[in-house]
């Protein structure tokens, strides 16, 4: 018994693998296409270029400046001797060579996330540098439209299933005609919610991510960052509400008139079991699909949801960089989106080779 | 013929729905929206009204609320603004006398009736006459009151004294007040000591008041006062920080929102189908390749390349629509196409095309591509709204049009002067407001259509 199961085991595993890696190569691909789109288009205006021989010219003139063995000499053979060295590192460095050469330079570093210095933001900590200004930031995204989306998700598919068990109500009637209402985005009903909770009701902060100061104890700053996070939160519940369970509600009324879900009710399977085995079982592929595209869709609204309620993750980030015209942080921020959503659509991958069958089996998905 | 009688019969199915009815009504509010503001403001008439700077409107009201919100303030009548000048009624001067040295003795009387329940929100008098003139400025109450207000000097010919900014009048009225009556029950501004009655509590005193200028000056001719007294309403949508009024975007954002929507919404969808439609009948490489790229785009950040593009080339919004296009075409709308495509390439009539020699492209875009619009129709009306979010979410980042008033230049302008805090809702309200009449008028539209198109929505 068991040796026959080892095999075939090993057999499943290899195929996921094989799957695995397949997908882990074109996401690769995308998020490379996706940097040298971003440096292309950067460097159009010659913007990283620029941002490269800044980044020389200061830390060059810096070396010199403190350097006590130059104290000596006169500022014009100082600032001369500078200049030559500045010349000489940006040859080293390649930035005179032709444009295609230098584009496969910076997406090597734009891919090992070596992305410079900040022209005028700092992180929290005082760095300077990009890569760290957006890492202290993008637990914060993830933290807040990660927990939206899966809150959401669940909603839509209990109330989806419910609805479908119950079509016709009165209550599938009202979700039904509610449903236009989740045209309008999530920051859109944010913008409502703080007129009403914050600036009419003074219940909830306009935003933020914890009080001023932050509380000391770890319990109190995590009710602080709760109450900060409730806004956010529901509007992106309300607005996906309606038309997310009409869209799973309609979908398992389509397969529930399979004729295999006839047949199991012939059968006189419970209805619990029906739901589960014969509806929700075969729908979970496109249904996981469904997810990772709307987290997808989070990170990308995250940038005008963070800047409606001042919440200190990437989006807001993003916006602060566009007002201080800080070019490096906004390429950044653009590579990093790329490794965001190329990874987020991995995961997924992981799962969906978990619960489709034809994955497990070898068949083509 | 036939067609036509097709879209005619879709048409009518859809009239039957009430929920597009309502849409239709809505849409059509729009269109008329559109066409008065095409109308009223031709070519680049509201953006230069828009971007006028704040001498076109200095005698408009700041942050002023729309006329309107009196509903939410029964049985009080805010103050509209009140302009005396030389050409309005409520404004006499003579010539008293000439002086020695060749000036003239000018007494000037500027009176107004104010009726309103609230104080105005600001007063500003804008002088004319030659460099050298004096004048001192007294304040009668509608009771008989005579207050000092200020002497003002002409060092150039026109000279604007901003009354409800005198630090020194301010101290000096609220002085006065104090010996008075005590201490005041409200905090004692310029405009609430002028207009209110002489007691602790606020209370506007109604009546006419009048604003006397004695003055020497050199050429009577020359001299002429304008005394803005700034209301709290302004027009139907009131006026932003800027004093413009917000009817000018509100009304121009319309045509804009709805051509950027459409436009969008349609190309996006004819593209996608156009791509999928050959990517199912030809299939092989090609096919392939188109699905690969088709993957790339899920992943890449739309939103983040559309804002460094927008960013580093200062777009316009009609290039900044081409951009989206283009980052858009190889979208998710590929693969139902395409599906659609590989079923319709076996059916019968493809087959008879082929057989009598139709050319590849003649059957892509003659026989296929028709045959599958019409299902598409419901996915581009209800995209559309989309698109119209896109842009106003795009102005708030900053990144819209540089120039054009839209409803996404409104919340913008509105988010970033800090209109909740500051309590001013009208102005997040009206583009909101206009943004969901959009939204819900086309969704509501798209909804119904897609039970006409799809039958197996329909028992649903």
């Amino acid at each position: 018994m068991f040796d026959s199961a080892l095999p075939v085991m090993t057999k499943t595993a290899q195929r996921i693998i094989i799957y695995l890696s397949k997908r882990a190569i074109s996401v690769f691909i995308t998020i490379v296409i996706a940097t040298y789109i971003t440096i292309i288009i950067a460097n159009m205006g010659g913007y990283v270029d620029e941002i490269k021989k800044a980044e020389i010219t200061e830390r060059i003139t810096q070396q010199y400046m403190n350097n006590p063995a130059y104290k000596g000499i006169p500022r014009d053979q100082l600032q001369k001797l500078i200049q030559q060295q500045i010349e000489l590192e940006i040859h080293r460095t390649g930035l005179d060579r032709p444009f295609l050469e230098r584009s496969i330079m910076y997406l090597w570093d734009g891919l090992t996330l070596n992305l410079g210095r900040a022209l005028y933001m700092t992180s929290d900590s005082g760095s300077r540098l990009v890569k760290n200004i957006i890492l202290e930031r993008l637990p914060q995204t993830v933290l807040l439209f990660t927990t939206a989306t899966i809150i959401n998700f669940f909603i839509h598919l209990a109330g989806g299933l419910y609805l479908s068990r119950n079509y016709g109500s009165k209550l599938d009637k009202i979700v039904v005609s509610l449903a236009p209402l989740s045209t309008m985005p999530g920051w859109f009903y944010g913008i409502f919610l703080i007129l009403i909770f914050a600036a009419w009701l003074h219940i909830l902060p306009y935003g933020g991510l914890v009080d001023y100061p932050p509380p000391e104890d770890p319990i109190s700053y995590f009710l602080s960052v709760l109450k900060h996070a409730i806004l956010p939160l529901s509007s992106w519940i309300i607005s996906g509400l309606f038309v997310g369970i009409y869209t799973n509600r309609t979908f398992f009324l389509i397969f529930s008139t399979e004729d295999y879900v006839e047949a199991a009710k012939a059968k006189g399977l419970p209805p619990r079991l029906i739901e589960r085995r014969y509806i929700l079982r075969p729908t979970l592929p496109p249904i996981i699909t469904g997810l990772a595209l709307s987290l997808i869709g989070s990170w990308q609204g995250a940038i005008i949801t963070e800047t409606v309620f001042n919440w200190p993750g990437l989006g807001l980030t993003t916006y602060q960089a566009l007002q201080y015209f800080d070019v490096p942080v906004i390429v950044g921020l653009t590579v990093i989106y790329a490794y965001l959503l190329g990874l987020t659509v991995l995961v997924l991958d992981l799962v969906y080779s978990i619960v489709d069958p034809r994955v497990r089996s070898g068949l083509p998905v | 013929m036939n067609r036509s009688r097709v879209t005619g019969g879709i048409f009518k199915e859809l009239l039957q729905y009430k929920s597009a009815l309502v849409g239709l009504v809505l849409l059509m509010f729009l269109l008329i929206i559109s066409t008065y503001a095409i109308f009223i403001y031709p070519g680049s008439k509201a953006v230069v009204y828009w971007r006028a700077g704040e001498n076109m409107w200095i005698k408009n009201p700041k942050n002023a609320l729309p006329e309107w919100w009196e509903l939410f303030t029964p049985g009080k009548t805010l103050p509209r603004t009140i302009e005396i000048n030389p050409n309005t009624k409520g404004y006499a001067m003579e010539t008293l006398k000439t002086t020695n040295d060749g000036g003239y003795l000018i007494n000037l009387s500027l009176s107004f009736n104010y009726e309103y329940d609230e104080e105005p929100s600001a007063i500003n008098v804008f002088v004319n006459g030659t460099p050298g003139d004096n004048f001192a400025l007294f304040w009668v109450y509608p009771d008989g009151r005579k207050i000092f207000l200020t002497n003002l000097t002409l060092t150039t010919e026109s000279t604007n004294y901003y009354l409800s900014q005198d630090i020194a009048l301010n101290t000096r009225l609220e002085m006065d007040l104090y010996k008075q009556i005590g201490k005041p029950e409200y905090s004692p501004t310029i405009e609430k000591i002028l207009f209110g009655t002489l007691s602790r509590e606020f209370k506007v005193q109604k009546g006419m008041f009048k604003l006397l200028v004695q003055g020497y000056v050199k050429d009577p001719k020359k001299t002429s006062f304008d005394l803005v007294v700034y209301g709290k309403v302004y027009g139907i949508a009131g006026t932003d920080h800027l004093r413009r009024p917000l009817e000018i975007a509100i009304l121009y954002g319309t045509p804009i929102a709805l051509a950027f929507g459409l436009t969008a919404s349609v190309l996006i969808s004819v593209i996608e189908l156009v791509i999928g439609v050959i990517s199912g009948y030809f299939g092989g490489a090609l096919d392939t390749i188109i699905q690969r790229i088709t993957e790339i785009y899920m992943i890449i950040p739309f939103l983040n390349i559309v804002i460094l593009i927008s960013v580093f080339y200062k777009l316009d919004l009609w290039t900044l629509l081409g951009i989206i296009i283009i980052l858009s075409i190889f979208g998710s709308g590929i693969k139902s196409t395409r599906a659609m495509a590989l079923q319709i390439k076996e059916l019968p009539y493809v087959e008879a095309a082929k057989a009598y020699g139709a050319s590849d492209w003649r059957i892509v875009f003659i026989y296929m591509i028709p045959k599958i619009l019409p299902t598409l129709v419901p996915s581009i009306v209800l995209s559309v709204p989309g698109f119209v979010f896109l842009e106003a979410a795009l102005s708030l980042l900053g990144l819209g049009d540089p120039l054009l008033p839209t409803w996404g230049k409104v919340l913008s302008d509105a988010e970033s002067q800090g209109a909740l805090y500051k309590g001013l809702y009208y102005w997040v309200l009206e583009p909101s407001f206009m943004l969901i009449l959009t939204s819900i008028s086309f969704t509501l539209i798209g909804f119904a259509l897609d039970r006409i198109v799809n039958p197996r929505l329909k028992e649903m």
